[in-house]
């Protein structure tokens, strides 16, 4: 899964970064009076530079984040994100005062550098005083983002310069990307991804267990600090893009999402990249086909659908498929119920009628006829029974004697076990039995039998149904089964 | 980098704004102090719940909550706006307690989650009127805010006299309502806070007082953004608690080094902000933040000083009970 899951985001990577090379033709404000469909259209035939440029840059960026984020939300430190996004503000208003200008470079070192500090700052309140993660996350956010406001103000207050777009710092605009900035975002994707492949041992053993990594003698702070960078990395080039809040959302969105959807670290981290990848896509998507729509904004917003999707409709921990399991599994549980009642019917009976009507499972169950007759129907649906012609009484199929003999011997077998095994009174173990019927699967079953020598008897000495009785096809033929019973068949 | 720092005047920065400006100067250290005594008294709570980064959510996600008040009334009124604010402020309160408890996403992921969503929703929503040419709001507005603005404000006039700028009013008036509303419930507040377990099992309704608080998370974030920017309001839920938290162990010692600290920040913060000729908002968060690390580094300071002194004595004493 691993492996070429990662090679899988490689040659997307390699894709989308070689788009803007093969740039050429129209311009931007050729859209003016196009259709939707149109735009559409012209969205997927790439040809607008301007356009490549953001779609590149939106999806490079969502598979940077989403790699970093992976490791944030299995850190337990999403909102560290958040902080750095803000606390990187104060480096980006240095980075445009060390020569009044623009200066990418300069102001990707500077937002480096205050990025660093912030986390450095948050392990040092973390060490030394008893404030909580979120104090010292919220301390570095606001105290940083405190001095970048004040560094923002006084830089406007200076006279010459190039102050303009100081502020797309703040919101973000996919739009003016330019390849540079792709580029940097490129670089920085390649980084991340190479140092997620070559360190993926270390990286996992550190996220999930620092005191085990320490015990085997691994730099963990080197590679807490390692992922700091990297992180400052993704943030700093995504702020042009996205701005200071959505970053913290690129971050944290798709790994979520990819949390609820996978339980391994791998799967996680290829699904983070590609649900960020596709968040990023889906943006500069809507951004253009809907005219002047901020870019940033939509991706969040896509990313955030996949998540809405992610916790409904997840395969295991969806709250819609958790909700439909325990549906199904109360339903099935229903129907066993009523199978054990029939078993009863026909057990006191002596097994020598076939049919049971609604009246006697009704009075075995204490409950109505019409309750009773909705149960049969039920397990006629599930060909457990065949009712007589008169529709009132109904008897076993194969299939529904050997469910019914499954629960009465799961029961019995489990109520054999704690008198025998855990020395329970014999009256105290009916209710436990009633849960435990319902989910012993075929293997402990086995086990079973042989801790208790297959015994055939319950503690109320009531028969046992072994292997041997549901095999013949129908209650008639217990009565003669019985002379083997279950400890004799076993013994073949 | 020399024109970035003006050189520090006395006069300018200290004696002028408290005599040539000072009905300016008054009401900007005023409406910092409401805020940030309101912020800080309510962040006290959030501190020990652990949930100090709500109130940054809640600042966020209350833009879509002004969009589509605007939307649905058509008015930008003050009514309006703080409804609007509120609700979305409690939306969000739900919406991370619902991820949280039916998914395995942790609590700060649920946060993050949740405030980033709404606030892009916001930002869409709000660009969308905008080309539709109806409406205009400054996102920079609703972040940074201007204190500086406050006192320009027309009064309010009651009774043939001037009373103040409304929104320094109605901060005032917050501030009254919290510190009261603390003052009544401090036991309750105390124990949920505390010992949520030992709360429930004397029979207390938890939920209504985490609700409660919540409820006056947001009224103070929703009352303080209009007129300051969302900014102050979150630095100030977390560094006036942290800085009080180092000082005392008692909550009702801690309340009260809050206020204390609130009223110091907004006057340093208001000087520095004369002297940088800088955002007054930013400068208060800067000023409360240094105070923090001032009270940081001298806890540090008297701990590694009893760390030294310890090893020496004990080291004296293997000197002088060693026998050879």
């Amino acid at each position: 899964m691993k492996l070429p899951g990662l090679a899988l985001s490689l040659a997307v990577v390699g894709f989308v970064v070689l788009i803007p090379e093969a740039a050429e033709a129209a311009r931007i404000n050729e859209l003016s009076d196009s259709t939707l469909i149109d735009r559409a259209a012209r969205f997927f035939t790439f040809r607008d530079p301007s356009l490549r440029n953001a779609l590149a840059g939106s999806m490079l960026l969502g598979v940077c984040c989403g790699l970093m984020g992976a490791f944030l939300v299995v850190r337990k430190l999403s909102l560290l994100g958040d902080a750095l996004s803000h606390a990187v503000l104060p480096g980006v208003a240095l980075g445009f005062l060390w020569n009044m200008s623009k200066d990418p470079l300069a102001i990707f070192v500077g937002a480096t550098l205050a990025g660093l500090l912030g986390a450095g700052t948050v392990q040092l309140l973390r060490a030394t005083t008893r404030h909580k993660e979120d104090a010292a996350l919220g301390f570095v956010l606001a105290s940083f983002f405190g001095v970048g406001i004040c560094l923002f103000t006084m830089i406007q207050n200076l006279p010459g310069g190039n102050k303009s777009g100081l502020d797309k710092f703040m919101f973000g605009q996919a739009a003016a990307l330019g390849s540079s900035d792709v580029i940097l975002l490129g670089v920085v994707t390649a980084l991340a991804l190479g140092a997620v492949v070559v360190f993926y041992k270390e990286y996992a053993i550190t996220s999930f267990d620092a005191g085990f990594a320490r015990s085997l003698g691994m730099p963990v702070q080197l590679f807490h600090y390692s992922l700091m960078l990297l992180l400052a990395f993704a943030i700093v080039s995504s702020l042009q893009a996205v701005g200071v809040v959505l970053v913290s959302a690129m971050l944290v969105i798709p790994a979520a999402t990819a949390f609820l959807l996978t339980d391994r670290l791998p799967r996680m981290l290829v699904l983070s990249a590609i649900f960020g990848m596709v968040s990023g896509g889906a943006g500069s998507f809507f951004s253009f086909v809907g005219r002047n729509l901020p870019t940033g904004p939509f991706m969040v917003l896509a990313a955030g659908t996949v998540f809405a999707a992610a916790l409904f409709f997840g395969p295991r921990h969806g709250i819609f498929s958790r909700w439909w399991r325990q549906r199904s599994r109360s339903a099935r549980i229903s129907r066993e119920n009523t199978l054990k009642a029939i078993y009863h019917v026909l057990e006191d009976q002596e097994f020598a009628i076939e049919q049971v009507s609604a009246r006697e499972l009704a009075e075995r169950r204490r409950e109505t006829i019409e309750e009773a007759q909705h149960q049969l129907g039920t397990l006629r649906r599930h060909q457990y029974v065949t009712m007589s012609n008169d529709g009132d009484s109904a008897s076993l199929t194969p299939e529904g004697w050997r469910r019914a003999c499954e629960i009465v011997r799961n029961h019995r077998l489990w109520e054999l076990y704690l008198t025998n095994a855990a020395h329970l009174a014999p009256d105290h173990v009916h209710e436990d039995a009633e849960k435990i019927e319902h989910v012993l699967g075929e293997e402990t079953v086995r086990m079973l039998e042989k801790r208790l020598n297959y015994a055939n008897r319950d503690p109320h000495g009531r028969l046992i149904p072994g292997l041997e009785d549901m095999r013949f096809a129908g209650a008639r033929h217990l009565g003669q089964s019985r002379a083997t019973g279950f400890g004799n068949a076993a013994a073949h | 980098m020399n024109n970035l720092i003006p050189s520090f005047d006395w006069h300018r920065v200290v004696v002028q704004p408290w005599v040539d400006d000072l009905p300016i100067t008054l009401w900007i250290v005023l409406m910092g102090f409401f805020v940030t005594a309101a912020c800080g008294l309510v962040g006290n709570f959030l501190l020990l719940r652990r949930m100090a980064l709500v109130g940054d959510a809640i600042s966020h996600s209350i833009l879509p909550g002004l969009v589509v008040a605007f939307m649905i009334f058509k008015s930008t009124n003050t009514w309006v706006v703080f409804a609007g604010a509120l609700a979305a402020g409690m939306l969000t309160v739900l919406i991370i307690e619902f991820i949280h408890r039916q998914s395995r996403v942790k609590p700060d992921a649920a946060i993050c989650i949740a405030f980033t969503t709404l606030f892009a929703l916001g930002v869409v929503l709000m660009s969308m009127l905008e080309s539709a040419g109806s409406f205009h709001i400054d996102a920079d507005c609703v972040l940074y805010g201007e204190i500086a603005f406050v006192p320009l404000e027309p009064p309010v006039v009651w009774d043939g006299r001037e009373l103040g700028p409304p929104s320094a009013l109605r901060m005032a008036l917050v501030l009254t309502a919290v510190a009261l509303a603390i003052a009544l419930f401090y036991k309750e507040l105390l124990v949920t806070s505390f010992d949520p377990g030992l709360a429930k099992s004397l029979g207390m309704r938890t939920g209504i007082w985490h609700y409660g608080l919540m409820g006056a998370l947001a009224l103070v974030i929703v009352s303080a953004f209009e007129s300051v920017g969302a900014i102050l309001a979150v630095a100030m839920l977390i560094v006036p608690p942290m800085f009080a938290a180092q000082l005392s162990e008692r909550l009702s010692f801690r309340l009260a080094w809050t206020v204390f600290h609130a009223a110091l920040s907004a006057l340093i913060g208001l000087h520095l902000s004369v002297w940088l000729n800088c955002s007054a908002a930013g400068a208060m968060v800067v000023a409360a933040a240094a105070l923090f690390l001032a009270v940081w580094a001298a806890s540090q300071a008297r701990r590694w000083m009893r760390f030294r002194s310890k090893i020496f004595q004990s080291a004296g004493a293997q000197i002088v009970g060693d026998p050879a």
